[in-house]
């Protein structure tokens, strides 16, 4: 029922499970529920049991809701933080056919075979029924809430933000820290969860400064939004610590406005050089028989109700409690109007004062009447019981103070036994420090005291002046309270309400000698889900600790991680939807193939084409075949911009390539270009390329466009590491130059068509380098070759490359040649035994690959040492040979393992292994690559290839990897 | 014969404008990557420069030149031919074709950054002609602030697509905030 | 987590590739034991460790970090070519 509309706004209409209801501005979902009278919201996680609101915050456990329909339906949100907006729609969840009707209620029933454990002890036999008969059923029956299953349309942000002071939560102790560090000119970020600042200034009605505590609020508020170095983030939950002073925060940006194509959550990063939790208290329930019934809730919130929203939470109100804070809110509720049909305060000698309602001191509440709704409250007082009739019970079992972030870097938090409550260690997390409520100091005076003193100390620790601050006056009430967890009864008494947990399974899990808080959580289920026990943990601890006879401090708590609240995984990975999700690197010839229908293959980041299909060819292979005819017989062009390419200078760049490749390049004539292996330090194979000598102290590098990366590290750290007294420099020229393969017969022939110097034999042999003149713009020539053909690769500034690369394959074509893709290249190189990362896998030796001699025994080199050692250099390793089917199965297979002809295929007696196949137009069937035991010694040997996944069996003989023109004669043609 | 054809890396791709904020290509030929060798002393390469080597994080500007710091012990030379002596006491490296040089222009540019750039880029702590080599998004990215409210970025010339997406992307959050 | 790297200052971990252990790299004579030790071999400390990074999204200095494995403090970071191991 709406009291008073002081604090809200205009009139909404939303829809609640189909129904609609009037809200106000400024209304949660559930604030506007408790003002038309619904107290049902919900039903529980595992008995269906009807649950109403229980708190006023984002720790609720009982009112979950699904807001939205279809692809935008987002489960699990807290009717205590939803914000009510014209057209929302929201509805309520593990209900089925409706909240009222719960045909799943019939656990409840059951309730008695349920208790902990019992999916553990009753699933396990017969083994096969679990994965067939139990998982689907339990999985059907369980969860919270339920996703579309359909693709998110909504937009997520995320950002990084930087300040010295982060100040978490905007209560007294926060709105102080904030002013004070914002005065002395620190940046200030404010966040707070709710989406007003104020804290639990905006639920009280003490004065602070001589002004209601709301208006002071305001006023703080007012002051720190116009200042330039502070950020006040409201609807932000910092939701973790990190090392470093980074903390995580969730902003929702957009769930308080209908659907736009605004982001609705974005993610923060926060660095900060300091930060003060100010994060509050949660008010903890008492166990006592069916403390669960729609109208029982905390309270704190009922008082949150009353005097931020106007709203009672009920006609007729029982407060219980065992502390003088539940005091309070009798005396609001009394204030505003509201009955008061009892105060019961379980500590006999509770100080009252002389107020205008029943008041039971030394009495209990031990059971509650009402399914849908309270009805009824019964209280025993000493041998007495009786009943208060009432619609609404407040009950506080004590505050605990939000301890969760200081936790999060492996802190544990301290038992303080004066206020009966867990509260921060100190520096548990190093640049953070706990004040106010969070840290224990509950009167709004030590909140506003402690957040001032906090932030002065950061301010002097970042160097900069303490500011002439007042401190305000406020109430200093002490905070009496007696300790009450349970009350004895027989029935179910509930721990948590999200999972169902009641004290009798926290005493089953003792007993059952799951005696450790952890072992207790896992097998009772207490403190998962949504609210991860922030109702329950200290309470169910504190039962826990009585059924084990160990004290509370030595009972300890569970492990508080992050998130301190809900973070979707779209918010985590905000900005990696779709093409978000890594760069696209594309070369310049892509829009060309593209164009021409060439379907494109990911080589990293790198975009290249398979192949150029042409019409009137209906597979790949046609193609494929077609473009390596045009290397074999006249000539192709392929970009190969993406191999990587570093540019080496300085008085040393012949030592550092000496060094870090197997081979001499000290003494590579200017002009040349030589093939080089490198090794990783453990003496296996790093990657392999060419390197061009273009002057007496310059080079270029080629690397495999799978290692670029990894090479140019590589060189890094052979130059700042284990040589910095070596002068040279490196740059990566990758980007700088577009650059071809023009492989093939007639490949002379197309590039004198474009250069403005021939090239002949005599000044360009196999393996020169120089700088040339394309169509007029000055690029590189390199007469190298991947396929064994007469070739070069032709290098021009980027900006070029599209332009040269239409001129090639113009050209090509008018030749009977064209372009080729990845396939045809693969198909070449493997005809020629040239390798590549599916053979140089990172278990190979250069001895494995017979390239051993290219270890020069007159250096030096990364890896030498390790490489010689006598298992790697076995000849019973896996070394490379050639495959050629030689039976009635023509096919091969990579990944498929060779065995003696008649060898069982059990890896045993496993040979070897295939790396690389394909179809050889040269051999006229597939051939393969290969590491076959002492292989280069069992050239002819009939061997048989096994694949097991494909089921084929391949009759094979080992020979050389060089299928096509063995001597080399055509490369230097 | 014909010259070839040249292509800017983000042709047909800017500019875009989304709020108040606005992504262009530059075109900052020539591009040098300057390695200094070791020896080198500061006031020689000064003069073959024309304006100091920057420090780390920092550029340096002659007219319309500007020397960006690119990384340990090099940077990138833009808008201006590097003196013929340079390379006695420099590893020089032509990169005119490497990158993809857009600017930011507008309010809010640093709060679009902040959706892609893990670095602290308000003004106060990131003044005109500070420079970072960082991340943008998932690239390696040299970003530099040319004045209160303009950017320089620059990526690898294969991703100018990436970059122009990203920072659409981030334009739009930021315009959403209104 | 943030690593202060001694030319960009302070930054965020993902700029950073990690490498393993900061080693003294053995003389190419030390004999294949001290190579399998200096390749193959870690302590695993609980405590205060030093290790290799790349600043690799950043300026490309290679640099040695000083943290506590256990507190996961970061004590300091020097360049790997001015590091005494």
């Amino acid at each position: 029922m709406r009291l008073s509309d002081k604090n809200v706004g205009d009139v909404v209409r939303f829809r609640f499970d189909g129904v609609g209801y009037n809200g106000r501005v400024g209304d949660t979902v559930a604030s506007a529920l408790l003002a038309n009278g619904v107290h049902l919201m919900g039903r529980s996680f595992k008995y269906h049991r009807p649950r109403g609101v229980l708190t006023a915050g984002s720790e609720e456990p009982n009112a979950l809701i699904t807001v939205g329909r279809g692809a935008h339906a987002e489960p699990n949100v807290r009717a205590t933080v939803q914000e009510v907006y014209d057209g929302l729609e929201v509805f309520s969840q593990s209900a089925w056919p409706s909240l009222k009707f719960d045909a799943m209620a019939v656990n409840d029933l059951a309730a008695p075979f349920l208790v902990a454990g019992f999916y553990y002890k009753t699933f396990m036999w017969p083994k096969a029924f679990w994965e067939k008969v139990y998982e689907p059923v339990i999985r059907r029956a369980a969860g919270l809430g339920a996703l579309s299953g359909k693709h998110n349309p909504d937009t997520y942000d995320k950002a990084f933000a930087f300040c010295d002071l982060l100040v978490v939560g905007s209560g007294p102790a926060g709105l102080m820290a904030a002013t004070v560090a914002a005065e002395a000119g620190l940046d200030v970020i404010l966040c707070d969860e709710d989406a007003r600042m104020g804290g639990r200034l905006l639920a009280e009605v003490e004065d602070v400064d001589g002004l209601p505590a709301a208006e002071w609020a305001a006023a703080q508020i007012e002051k720190l939004a116009a200042m330039p170095n502070v950020r006040l983030m409201t609807r932000t939950t910092v939701t973790g610590a990190y090392d470093g002073g980074v903390f995580g925060a969730l902003e929702r940006v957009t769930h308080h406005v209908p659907r736009s194509a605004a982001p609705i959550e974005c993610f923060w990063r926060i660095t900060a050089r300091r930060a003060v939790l100010c994060a509050g208290a949660l008010e903890r329930p008492i166990a006592f028989e069916n403390n669960d019934r729609p109208g029982v809730m905390m309270a704190g919130a009922v008082r949150a109700y009353v005097n931020r929203w106007g709203v009672a939470a009920g006609q007729s109100v029982v407060v219980f409690g065992n502390n003088d804070d539940a005091h309070r809110t009798a005396r609001d509720l009394h204030g505003a109007g509201v009955t008061v049909a009892a105060l019961i305060d379980s500590r006999a000698d509770a100080e009252v004062g002389d107020v205008p309602y029943p008041v039971h001191r030394g009495a209990h509440v031990v059971g509650t009447k009402g399914r849908m709704a309270l009805r009824e409250v019964m209280v025993r007082k000493g041998a007495a019981e009786f009943s208060v009739r009432a619609d609404c019970l407040a009950m506080s079992g004590g505050w605990n103070p939000t301890v969760h972030l200081t936790c999060h870097m492996n802190g544990r938090p301290q038992w303080r036994e004066d206020i009966a409550a867990f509260v921060p260690t100190p520096n548990a997390v190093p640049t953070l420090e706990a004040v106010g409520a969070c840290n224990g100091a509950f009167s709004t005076a030590a909140c506003l005291a402690e957040g001032m003193a906090a932030a002065e100390r950061v301010v002097e620790a970042l160097g900069a002046k303490v500011p002439e601050v007042a401190l305000p006056e406020a109430e200093d009430a002490p905070y009496n309270i007696l300790p009450l967890w349970a009350v004895a009864g027989k029935g179910r008494a509930w721990l948590d309400f999200q999972n169902d947990v009641s004290v009798k399974d926290v005493k089953q899990a003792a007993v059952e000698n799951f005696r450790s808080v952890e072992h207790m959580k896992r097998y009772t289920t207490q403190g998962m889900a949504t609210d991860q026990g922030k109702n329950s943990n200290v309470g169910a601890l504190a039962v826990l600790a009585d059924a084990t006879g160990r004290g509370i401090p030595e009972t300890g708590v569970t492990t508080f991680r992050p998130p301190y609240s809900p973070v979707a995984i779209a918010a985590l990975g905000a900005g990696a939807q779709g093409k978000g999700f890594a760069p696209e690197r594309l070369t310049t010839s892509h829009k060309q193939s593209v164009e021409v229908g060439a379907p494109m293959i990911e080589a990293g980041l790198w975009y290249r084409p398979s192949y150029f299909p042409r019409s009137g060819e209906s597979t790949w292979r046609q193609s494929c075949d077609r473009e390596v005819g045009y290397v074999r017989r006249s000539v192709g062009v392929c970009d190969v911009s993406t191999l990587g390419k570093i540019d080496i200078q300085g008085p040393d760049a012949g030592k550092l390539l000496d060094f870090v490749y197997t081979g001499m390049f000290s003494t590579l004539k200017e002009g040349r270009v030589r093939y080089g292996l490198m090794l990783r330090e453990d003496g296996t194979v790093m990657d392999d390329g060419t390197c061009a000598r273009m002057g007496a102290e310059h080079y270029v590098m080629t690397t495999t466009t799978a290692a670029a990366g990894d090479v140019m590290r590589h060189l890094e750290f052979v130059c700042q590491m284990l040589h910095p007294e070596w002068d040279v420099a490196f740059t990566s020229v990758t980007e700088q130059w577009a650059q071809f393969a023009v492989a093939g017969p007639k490949s002379r022939e197309l590039l004198n068509g474009v250069l403005e110097t021939a090239l002949n034999n005599d000044d360009w042999p196999f393996m020169a380098c120089g700088e040339v003149s394309v169509l007029g713009v000055a690029g590189r020539l390199f007469r190298i070759s991947f396929s064994g053909e007469h070739a070069y690769e032709v290098a021009v500034p980027a900006r070029y490359g599209a332009a040269l690369f239409a001129e090639l394959v113009r050209r090509a074509e008018a030749m009977e040649g064209g372009a080729y893709g990845m396939e045809a290249l693969n198909v070449l190189r493997i005809e020629k035994g040239h390798i590549t990362h599916s053979e140089i896998h990172g278990r190979v030796t250069a001895f494995d690959v017979g390239m051993e001699r290219m270890i020069s025994p007159k250096k030096d080199c990364v890896g030498k040492v390790l490489a010689a050692r006598e298992g790697l250099v076995d000849p019973m390793r896996e070394r490379m040979v050639g495959l050629r089917p030689v039976g009635a199965v023509k096919s091969l297979s990579a990944g498929a393992h060779v065995f003696e002809a008649r060898a069982a295929h059990v890896h045993a007696n496993d040979q070897g292994y295939v790396t690389s196949v394909c179809f050889s137009p040269a051999v006229g069937t597939m051939i393969g690559l290969g590491f076959v035991k002492n292989g280069p010694a069992r050239m002819g040997e009939r061997m048989v290839v096994r694949d097991h996944v494909r089921d084929l069996t391949v009759e094979v003989e080992i020979c050389s990897p060089v299928f096509v023109d063995p001597e080399g004669v055509r490369v230097r043609g | 014969m014909d010259k070839l054809q040249a292509v800017s890396p983000c042709a047909g791709l800017l500019p875009i404008t989304i709020g108040a904020l606005t992504v262009e290509e530059v075109d900052m030929w020539p591009i040098t990557s300057v390695t200094p060798f070791s020896g080198a002393s500061g006031s020689v390469l000064g003069r073959a420069l024309g304006m100091p080597f920057p420090a780390p994080l920092q550029s340096t500007t002659d007219g319309d030149a500007r020397l960006v710091w690119a990384g340990r012990g090099e940077a990138l030379l833009m808008g201006a031919v590097p003196d013929a002596n340079l390379g006695a006491y420099a590893a020089v490296v032509d990169q005119s074709d490497a990158w993809a040089v857009v600017t930011l222009t507008g309010t809010g540019g640093a709060d679009a950054l902040a959706r892609l750039v893990p670095v602290d880029m308000r003004l106060s702590a990131f003044g005109v002609g500070a420079s970072v080599r960082s991340q943008l998004g998932h690239m390696n990215a040299s970003i530099t602030r040319l004045d209160g409210d303009t950017f320089m970025i620059a990526v690898f010339r294969s991703m100018a697509g990436t970059l122009v997406h990203d920072l659409a992307r981030a334009l739009e959050a930021v315009a959403a905030r209104g | 987590m943030r690593i202060p790297c001694p030319l960009c200052g302070p930054r965020d971990r993902r700029e950073f590739y990690y490498k393993g252990a900061a080693l003294d790299c053995p003389d190419p004579e030390a004999g294949a034991q001290a190579w399998d030790d200096y390749v193959h071999l870690r302590e695993n400390p609980a405590g205060v460790t030093r290790d290799l990074w790349q600043h690799e999204a950043g300026c490309g200095a290679w640099i040695v970090v000083t943290r506590n494995t256990v507190s996961h403090e970061v004590l300091g970071a020097v360049l790997a070519r001015e590091a005494v191991l």
